[in-house]
């Protein structure tokens, strides 16, 4: 298998060396960037030619990496009190110089005829709402992922179809797996005695973290740190 | 000349033919479908967004509740992808037991599908018949983790527990006489695997019963046979996997073709279709009971043969036992860590997948070296069968939709998620 996912990386790299960026992915996975205004153009010849075989796509979706590597409790930097007690919610969402782009969408591609896989990521374009080129013309299995995407995450995906929403409830307000929805969400329904009829009404329950989120280096996955022999102190200029 | 419309008829949400909470807007011209509209939705529950909020063993008993019938298979794929982030490796019993229970679970899908199948398209004895089987493995889910359906018994590192000694016993009772309790309790006296042992050896016969029911019965193949045909192009197109894709004559099986745990050990084979309709569909499910079977009892030979552990010894991500926990400062101290922060996954990301009865399950996890997945996508392959479902009943008459819905095994949990 290992050899497998060599062959086609390198086949890739070959054949997109303008368009593919390699991302680091784990051994036996392939994983490439696309910029979005090669996005067609790299998936059709991704199906079509046999060198690939990309019949399938298995699925699509989409991420929002506003609080990627951030957490809600600092565990590593102590203070002149001691660790943080309490949990720091993450609220400043947009700080300028971490800004980096937001939306990506995720496509995991399945060749039957050469039996790999690959995974593609590609962001979308800045700004609200966030789009994408729709890859249903090149497998019709998008068409309810990408509406799935456009529902939860509000990406719109140009020369879609139907792009309806699909999960939420008619009329729902909202992309509900941004980073920034709450999880508890933002209404919530309840029976008016008075209206003989179920309303909306703003949530009444405070949100509440019940394990906070900590980010913590384990020094098993940390090449650095497993190269220091055991019992030297691992200064943080190791890492 | 009167002026005539195209009828417009709402099937569902609460319809029992709708298997669960399908809301289809059909435009019909006669009886005839024009258009079919599914509306889905009405069971989301937001679980990936919960993954989110939790750590990563809290959210094994929600992947339970995606596909509520095959319910091992999402445990399965879900830790799959946390074992593949932190590069840990299973006992070999532990794949084992895995493997024997993704049979077993795809034996308990298919009959649930059969038998729901049958009584949607007017079999009724089928369900009776299924459900007597189902019961009995319903029976091993409970012995082996305590609950019959949502078992949280996969954990990242191996399973929850080793296979019990003893099988749970039916007591007697206001309805059970004693005669009646000592008959079902027969089969429970020996140990777990003897039990299901017991099953393999008497199960291809209860096969045999369903299909005597339904193979060349009439009114089976009048309703199924070139009914829902999809060709292998188009299944392809529309993201099919599994039996759906196997029906339409592509011979594609993950636990052939990219194994994992201990399938590449296992002898057992791939039944395709031919003609892509309901009825080969309904072949291949049938074949595949009959060759779980025989991968069941293949597991069943093995786990006899060779006792061992069942979880990974590192106690930086599995639970120490209790007993050590009692007398042992290190292993309270990993115990309270475990259950209170739980674990850190160093970042990166991974597609895990499975063959769930239903087609390819999968689990996209993406981990920012937190304690919580930054975000976890479930690949439900009931998802990319329901899209299709204007297409497959384009052209059919009314009835046919329930055909289609049923032969395309789905189920809400796994399509709202």
């Amino acid at each position: 298998m290992s050899s497998r996912t060599e062959t086609l990386a390198s086949r890739l790299t070959a054949r997109f060396a303008q368009e593919l960026r390699p991302l680091p992915a784990l051994p036996n996975e392939v994983a490439f960037e696309v910029d979005a205004a090669n996005l067609i153009a790299v998936c059709r010849e991704l199906r079509d030619n046999a060198e690939f075989g990309f019949e399938q796509l298995i699925d699509l979706a989409g991420v929002d990496y506003l609080d990627y590597g951030r957490e809600e409790w600092n565990t590593l930097a102590s203070t002149a009190t001691g660790f943080s007690r309490g949990v720091n919610r993450i609220k400043e969402h947009v700080s300028e110089e971490t800004k980096q782009p937001r939306f990506a969408v995720i496509y995991q591609l399945l060749s039957i005829s050469n039996n790999w896989r690959l995974r593609l990521r590609c962001f979308t374009n800045e700004g609200e709402p966030p789009v994408i080129d729709s890859v249903y013309d090149v497998w019709n299995s998008a068409n309810w992922f990408e509406r799935e995407a456009f529902d939860l995450f509000g990406i719109m995906f140009r020369n879609h179809p139907d792009l309806r929403r699909i999960l939420t409830d008619y009329g729902f307000i909202g992309h509900p797996f941004r980073k920034d929805f709450p999880l508890i969400g933002n209404v919530e329904v309840k029976y008016d005695t008075a209206k003989g009829r179920v309303v909306y009404q703003p949530v009444t329950i405070e949100p509440r973290t019940l394990v906070p989120r900590v980010i913590r280096e384990d020094n098993r996955y940390d090449q650095v740190l497993k190269e220091v022999p055991v019992g030297a102190a691992a200064s943080p200029a190791n890492r | 000349m009167a002026d005539i419309h195209n009828f417009t008829l709402n099937f569902g949400p609460q319809h029992p033919a709708a298997h669960g909470v399908l809301r289809l807007v059909l435009e019909m011209d006669g009886e005839v479908i024009q258009k079919a509209d599914p509306h889905i939705g009405l069971l989301h529950r937001g679980t990936e967004k919960l993954a989110e909020s939790k750590p990563f063993n809290q959210s094994i008993g929600y992947m339970d509740r995606l596909d509520y019938v095959s319910m091992m298979c999402n445990e399965h794929a879900y830790v799959m992808a946390i074992e593949k982030l932190l590069g840990i490796k299973v006992p070999e019993r532990a794949q084992y037991i895995r493997v024997m229970f993704d049979e077993i679970t795809r034996i308990l899908n298919h009959l649930m599908w059969l038998g729901a199948h049958g009584l949607d398209i007017g079999a009724m004895t089928v369900f009776l018949y299924a459900f007597r089987e189902r019961e009995d493995l319903m029976d091993c889910y409970e012995a082996v983790s305590g609950t019959r359906m949502h078992a949280t018994y996969y954990r990242p590192g191996g399973v929850y527990r080793d296979l019990p000694d003893t099988m749970p016993k039916y007591q007697p009772s206001k309805w059970r006489s004693q005669t009646d309790v000592d008959r079902l309790n027969e089969r429970r006296r020996g140990s777990m695997l003897d039990f299901i042992d017991d099953f393999c050896a008497r199960f291809p016969a209860n096969v045999d019963e369903y299909e005597t029911l339904l193979t060349d019965n009439r009114i089976w193949k009048q309703r199924t046979v070139n009914i829902g045909v999809v060709s292998p192009e188009r299944a392809l197109q529309l993201g099919f996997t599994g039996a759906m894709l196997r029906g339409s004559g592509i011979e594609w099986d993950l636990r052939k073709k990219q194994p994992y745990e201990v399938y590449d050990r296992m002898d057992f084979d791939i039944p395709v279709g031919v003609n892509g309709d309901c009825y080969d569909r309904y072949l291949v499910r049938i074949e595949e009971m009959r060759q779980s079977n025989r991968i069941v009892k293949q597991c069943v030979d093995w786990l006899r043969a060779n006792p061992g552990p069942v979880m990974l010894e590192d106690h930086k991500v599995s639970a120490p036992k209790r007993e050590e926990m009692k007398g042992d400062m290190e292993s309270l101290i990993h115990h309270f860590k475990l259950f209170t922060e739980g674990y850190c996954v160093p970042a990166g990301e991974t597609y895990a997948a499975v063959e769930a009865p239903k087609g390819e399950f999968g689990i996209y996890l993406v981990s920012d070296g937190a304690n919580k997945p930054y975000r976890v996508k479930c690949r439900a392959p009931g998802f990319a069968h329901l899209a299709s479902l204007e297409e497959m009943v384009q052209g059919h008459l009314l009835a046919d939709v329930v055909a289609v819905i049923g032969t395309q095994d789905i189920v809400f949990g796994e399509v709202d998620r």
